[in-house]
């Protein structure tokens, strides 16, 4: 079954059969590596459907006995956590508009145009890098605290942003190179001004790989809890809500907590899968 | 058509500067001023002398170095072996890469959570150990008497969580390797591990720099695995940050933490550049 590779004629210089072996190892590495990734999601799974009452049935069936949403319901209306799950929503998509709304014009620019200074500020962005984010949101509280938006979603957004914005410039000036300038440049010789040729020509044609970077920066927001924990204090996100109410909850409060978090991260990347290479692959230039 | 428009490109980029300078290089700048900075504002080391003499201070500086040097080779091997595997061609080849990208999505806070789930004490570890007689009675697995096993639970759920985005940048950097280097190193009788040392290791070198980097940056920050997974068994330096900035309130020895967190990625990231220079590709 192995036998039928046609796209790379490779030189067959050893036997038949030691290939078919070597191809069954690959095999069984490729299905260990994926069950040491899948495994642990099933259990949380499992166990964010067990019952409340079952939580800490011992030992526990791999196969899931009793299955119900008692848990999860339990833990969505637990105090605090649907105002915080809301509050997340709100925080990534604030993220998500503003880092694509100041970054997309940026990542246009290095793509289309030849300038003084683009090779100095594509370094730039790329060096933000290599600054640990932790260090942002401290000195951040403290600023808020005098601008008065300390405790606030858009405090946080603006944090996000910040976090965000490095790589929504080099993802979407990856996606405008893409583009062929070619088509914008035909589209300006037949009467368009450079604003029309990009809005009705790049712009479609680089529209799901700009939902791929702003699905990624959704991510990245949703996910964050160190900022969240520091610049929030009564109006935490998600994140930050479930892990001040760790060492007080219940483990059934956690496992439902871990599932409800991991499910939207799940569907986002099958929903971006084509992107991953292009959005994480290209960092080396 | 650039001279037409020679402001254009500034224009584009004036607001991302402006949000950069405001919200990144300000902060990054402030947190220095702040760990300079006693609670009352006077400058001096007195801030960094509190965190230096803070109980938990060694115990978080050792406790996130060994998290650091354990879960990165950990993590290079699986995901060089993930990326050799997808680009090995097998069926399926994009089921392969999105189960291996899946954790790219997973947040720290959730990873942690998941892991607990099956270190815990009636977790899904010590059933699955008891149900096949290895065990007779349940392992505490998580206990601050064992900072250890939980130094090794946590860079468990750390591979587990961010060996994705090692992964993708290899896989990028192999699939840059033209085709006929390995066709012939076949020509001429190569095997696998040759192939892989002699062609593909030298070729990613950029590749592996990178990911490098990006990742020991990360590893450095450490901070909602090892609370959801340990709890106050073991201290890491963001948890620190965390600890003064929230509970203690006092923004200065925060500070220093967050700052003592940059000079050791840079410090990491001058090393990986000096160590690995992809400036000599060309074969020796």
């Amino acid at each position: 079954m192995t036998a039928a590779r046609h796209d790379v004629p490779m030189p067959r210089r050893r036997a038949g059969r030691e290939r078919l072996i070597g191809r069954g190892l690959i095999y069984l590495a490729a299905v260990l590596l994926a069950l040491f990734i899948l495994v642990p999601i099933y259990l949380i799974a499992v166990s964010a459907f067990t019952p409340r009452e079952n939580a800490f049935d011992f030992p526990k069936s791999v196969i899931p006995q009793a299955v119900s949403v008692d848990t999860i319901l339990f833990f969505i209306n637990a105090s605090g956590v649907l105002d915080a799950f809301w509050r997340s929503v709100i925080v990534a998509l604030i993220t998500l508009a503003l880092s694509l709304l100041i970054g997309a014009p940026a990542g246009y620019a290095i793509a289309r145009y030849a300038f003084r200074g683009r090779n100095g500020y594509r370094l730039v962005v790329l060096a933000t890098r290599a600054f640990p984010i932790v260090i942002l949101a401290i000195p951040l509280a403290v600023t808020y605290r005098v601008w008065g938006i300390d405790d606030t979603v858009i405090g946080v957004a603006l944090m996000h942003t910040a976090l965000a914005l490095p790589f929504t410039v080099l993802i979407t000036s990856s996606v405008f190179v893409s583009v062929p300038r070619e088509l914008e440049e035909a589209a300006q010789t037949l009467g368009c001004n450079p604003l029309q040729a990009f809005l009705r020509v790049s712009l479609p044609l680089a529209l799901p790989g700009l939902a791929a970077a702003a699905i990624f920066t959704w991510v990245l927001s949703w996910n964050d809890v160190f900022a969240a924990v520091i610049l929030t204090l009564r109006n935490p996100t998600l994140p930050a809500k479930i892990l001040t109410a760790l060492t007080q909850s219940p483990i059934y409060f956690q496992f439902a907590a871990g599932f409800v978090m991991l499910v939207p991260s799940l569907v986002v990347i099958f929903f971006i899968r084509r992107y991953l290479l292009g959005l994480w692959g290209r960092v080396v230039k | 058509m650039t001279a037409r428009l020679g402001w254009a490109p500034y224009a584009l980029l004036l607001p991302s500067v402006l949000f950069l300078a405001l919200f990144f290089a300000t902060p990054m700048v402030q947190a220095f001023t702040l760990a300079f900075q006693g609670p009352d504002g006077s400058f001096g080391l007195a801030s960094i002398e509190r965190m230096l003499g803070d109980a938990s201070f060694r115990d978080a500086l050792l406790t996130t170095i060994a998290l650091v040097v354990l879960v990165i080779p950990i993590q290079f091997a699986l995901a060089m072996s993930m990326a050799l595997v997808i680009n090995a061609q097998l069926k399926g080849q994009g089921m392969w890469l999105y189960v291996y990208a899946l954790p790219l999505g997973i947040s720290e806070l959730a990873a942690g959570i998941v892991w607990v789930s099956i270190f815990t004490q009636s977790g899904w570890l010590n059933s699955v150990l008891m149900g096949i007689g290895i065990l007779e009675r349940p392992i505490t697995w998580q206990s601050a008497e064992t900072p250890w096993l939980l130094i090794g639970i946590v860079v468990i759920a750390e591979a587990w969580r961010a060996t994705s985005i090692i992964m993708i940048i290899l896989v990028a950097g192999l699939q840059s390797i033209p085709r006929e280097f390995l066709e012939a190193a076949d020509v001429y009788g190569a095997t696998t591990w040759q192939k892989v040392r002699r062609v593909v290791l030298p070729m990613l070198r950029p590749s592996l720099q990178v990911a490098l980097i990006l990742r020991t940056i990360l590893a450095f920050q450490v901070f909602a695995t090892v609370i959801a997974l340990a709890g106050s068994g073991l201290d890491v330096l963001a948890d620190e940050a965390q600890r003064w900035a929230t509970d203690i309130d006092n923004d200065n020895v925060a500070a220093a933490y967050a700052g003592l967190i940059l000079i050791l990625s840079l410090v990491s990231t001058v090393l990986f550049l000096v160590l690995l220079p992809t400036r000599e590709e060309h074969q020796a």
